[in-house]
């Protein structure tokens, strides 16, 4: 039978970090407890805080007040030598081999993750003798989670891990990260793409001007917040916003918000049936109807009044 | 040191090494740099072209005759304190001065010094004793062999190759490493800083042996440069010169981001010791708090020291004040850049 993540014991835990800037409080009291096994993110837009919040996480950046445990114990050698880290931005010596590089990190642990299963786990074994700056974008994340991956950690740390990737090398570090999931690996990663987050995490953390302001499981995160249903139609099909809302009183009732953009009409309803027998009974073209559920980005959007990407 | 620290430290220390050996363009200048410089002086000082006469003044003397060739143009007078004679004659025997002027004790006696086999010294001479008779004159001879300006510059061209190695090689190249985020990939394994350290530190020192070594054994081959003292002594004067550049340039390295900086702070401290450690020209003639400031500089030690084996044939012993500077200064560098160095 699968153990609970509820039951599984706490690795990693923050404590009311705060970390200030010289006219700046980049996270503002924030505290985390992450359970074995499971894959947490940090979401938020870019100045939220996240990266500063997982650099204190990772032992990088020292906070100016609060704490990070792990295994109950402040986080220190054991810690460095049982995580393994990926940065958003990792540079390497120059002139080194992918395997040469894979070799000199893997010599720095005493605790060493077995390098058949690292290379084929991240599929870099067709250029381990390529140096590390002639590789691809995608290549390159791939040989970084490799080296994060040296030491066979416990806590695994993937900042921002896709950005700047096509989606095929996405899709494709996302099956890796998956893979690990399987094998039990806690990964704290930080993102602002909202699917790789609900495709990825476990846990998530929306976090907003140095604090988190959400946190819970995806799916239920979005229950808590959106008992809506939004229907979608071309801007045609209704003849715009205003036409819609004269047309009857159903679609300016409480519980009903219709916005418009260039080409479409979106209807967030809490009132689906009845807002669908209007349409029909004014006989509307709804051949072109979509029902979208609501995402992650309607859920910063509702949290905060802002553009995730803003 | 345990096993795993070791390990460590020879991972950093292979992989930097590999890094050196492949940057091909870096590593052909390391080579190119001091052979091309040696060849070029070596032709520039080839013919006799050095018109230019020295005397040695030893202890002021009042003399007539040396008083009058002292109004003679042309004429480098080098002043040099009574006690430092067999300094002076050791230099007459070397070419490096024409001719010795001392005064007898009694004041009488104008003693003078010359190498039968240097023309210069043969005219100095003859300038001397047209003005005055040689009854109060007396005259005495050295030999030996003739120091060539590429002899006496190899030392010193040598020191200079292995001061911009060690601390741009090192300095540099960690500020580079800083500032591109490679110490901070570091940082979060369990390297230490130490390891990390002597891994450069090790890395770079070998390299500026090996590369010194050859680009001395290369030159020699064709320039058949003046041995008098021991290749082993003169290697271990390289070696432990490099080792106190090397943690000279840590020191520098040891915070600084900004590439920029740490270029003026290297180029700050290797101008001075260029010109004032006796690379091109010796710093004889120079006023002595001039000389005083020259041996803060462990260029100086590095070129009094070889230098001193090569054309005098001196023995560790002899050299063991400047060694000794090194070592300190070595053993002052390394625990300041490894107890203020910082990853970020």
């Amino acid at each position: 039978m699968q153990e609970r993540s509820s039951e599984r014991p706490v690795v990693l835990e923050a404590r009311e970090l705060i970390k200030d800037y010289p006219k700046l409080r980049a996270v503002d009291g924030v505290s985390i407890s992450l359970r074995a096994g499971i894959c947490f993110g940090l979401l938020g837009p870019n100045g939220a805080g996240k990266t500063t919040t997982i650099e204190m996480l990772e032992g990088v950046t020292t906070p100016t007040s609060g704490a990070v445990l792990f295994r109950g114990q402040p986080a220190g050698d054991e810690f460095r030598a049982r995580s393994g880290i990926q940065f958003q931005a990792t540079a390497l010596q120059d002139f080194l081999k992918v395997s040469e590089v894979l070799s000199l990190f893997r010599n720095l642990y005493d605790q060493q993750g077995a390098l058949a299963e690292i290379i084929e786990l991240t599929e870099i074994g067709e250029f381990l003798d390529r140096e590390t700056d002639k590789l691809s974008g995608g290549q390159r994340q791939r040989m970084l989670l490799a080296v994060a991956l040296v030491n066979d950690p416990e806590v695994l740390f993937l900042d921002e891990p896709t950005t700047g990737l096509d989606p095929q090398a996405r899709r494709a570090f996302w099956e890796m990260v998956h893979r690990l999931k399987k094998r039990g690996k806690t990964i704290v990663m930080t993102t602002h793409y909202m699917e790789e987050a609900y495709e990825l995490c476990d846990e998530i953390a929306i976090m907003d001007r140095g604090r988190i302001i959400a946190r819970g499981e995806p799916d239920a995160l979005l229950q808590e917040h959106f008992q809506t249903t939004t229907l979608v139609l071309p801007r045609a099909a209704v003849a715009g916003r205003e036409a819609l809302l004269a047309s009857s009183p159903v679609f300016g009732h409480d519980g009903t918000v219709v916005r418009e953009t260039d080409s479409q009409v979106e209807i967030q309803t809490l009132q689906i049936n009845a807002v669908l027998g209007e349409l029909l009974r004014l006989q509307r073209d709804l051949s072109q109807l979509q029902v979208r559920s609501p995402t992650l980005d309607d859920l910063f959007l509702r949290l905060t009044g802002r553009e995730l990407r803003e | 040191m345990s096993w795993v620290r070791l390990k460590r430290f020879f991972s950093v220390f292979h992989a930097r090494n590999l890094e050196f050996m492949r940057d091909r363009g870096t590593m052909a200048w390391n080579f190119l740099f001091p052979v091309l410089t040696v060849g070029v002086f070596s032709f520039a000082f080839s013919g006799k072209s050095q018109d230019l006469f020295k005397v040695a003044w030893v202890g002021a003397p009042t003399h007539p005759a040396a008083l009058r060739l002292h109004e003679t143009q042309h004429v480098q007078f080098v002043d040099v304190p009574a006690q430092e004679l067999a300094g002076a004659l050791a230099r007459v025997r070397r070419h490096q001065v024409d001719l010795v002027l001392s005064q007898s004790e009694s004041g009488g006696v104008l003693q003078y010094w010359v190498n039968d086999s240097n023309p210069k010294g043969y005219l100095l001479e003859r300038l001397l004793l047209a003005v005055e008779s040689t009854s109060s004159v007396q005259r005495q001879t050295v030999s030996g062999r003739e120091i060539r300006y590429v002899d006496w510059l190899i030392s010193g061209l040598l020191g200079m190759n292995m001061m911009f190695s060690a601390l741009f090689g090192v300095g540099y190249v960690i500020v580079r490493y800083r500032k591109n985020g490679v110490l901070r990939r570091f940082k979060v394994t369990p390297l230490g800083a130490f390891e990390f350290l002597s891994a450069q530190v090790v890395s770079r020192l070998w390299l500026i042996l090996i590369t010194s070594t050859m680009v001395f054994a290369g030159t020699n081959a064709v320039i058949h440069f003046h041995m008098e003292g021991s290749y082993f002594d003169l290697f271990l004067v390289l070696l432990l010169g490099s080792l106190c550049m090397i943690s000279l340039g840590m020191v520098v390295a040891s915070r600084i981001k900004s590439e920029e900086l740490a270029s003026g702070i290297l180029n700050l401290l290797t101008w001075p010791m260029m010109f004032l450690s006796g690379v091109w020209f010796s710093l004889d003639g120079a006023p002595r708090w001039l000389q005083s400031l020259a041996q803060l500089f462990p260029l100086t030690h590095v070129i009094e020291s070889a230098r001193a084996i090569m054309t005098e044939g001196a023995t560790l012993a002899q050299v063991g004040p400047n060694l000794g500077v090194l070592f300190g200064l070595s053993v002052v560098f390394m625990a300041v850049g490894t107890a203020i160095f910082r990853w970020e």
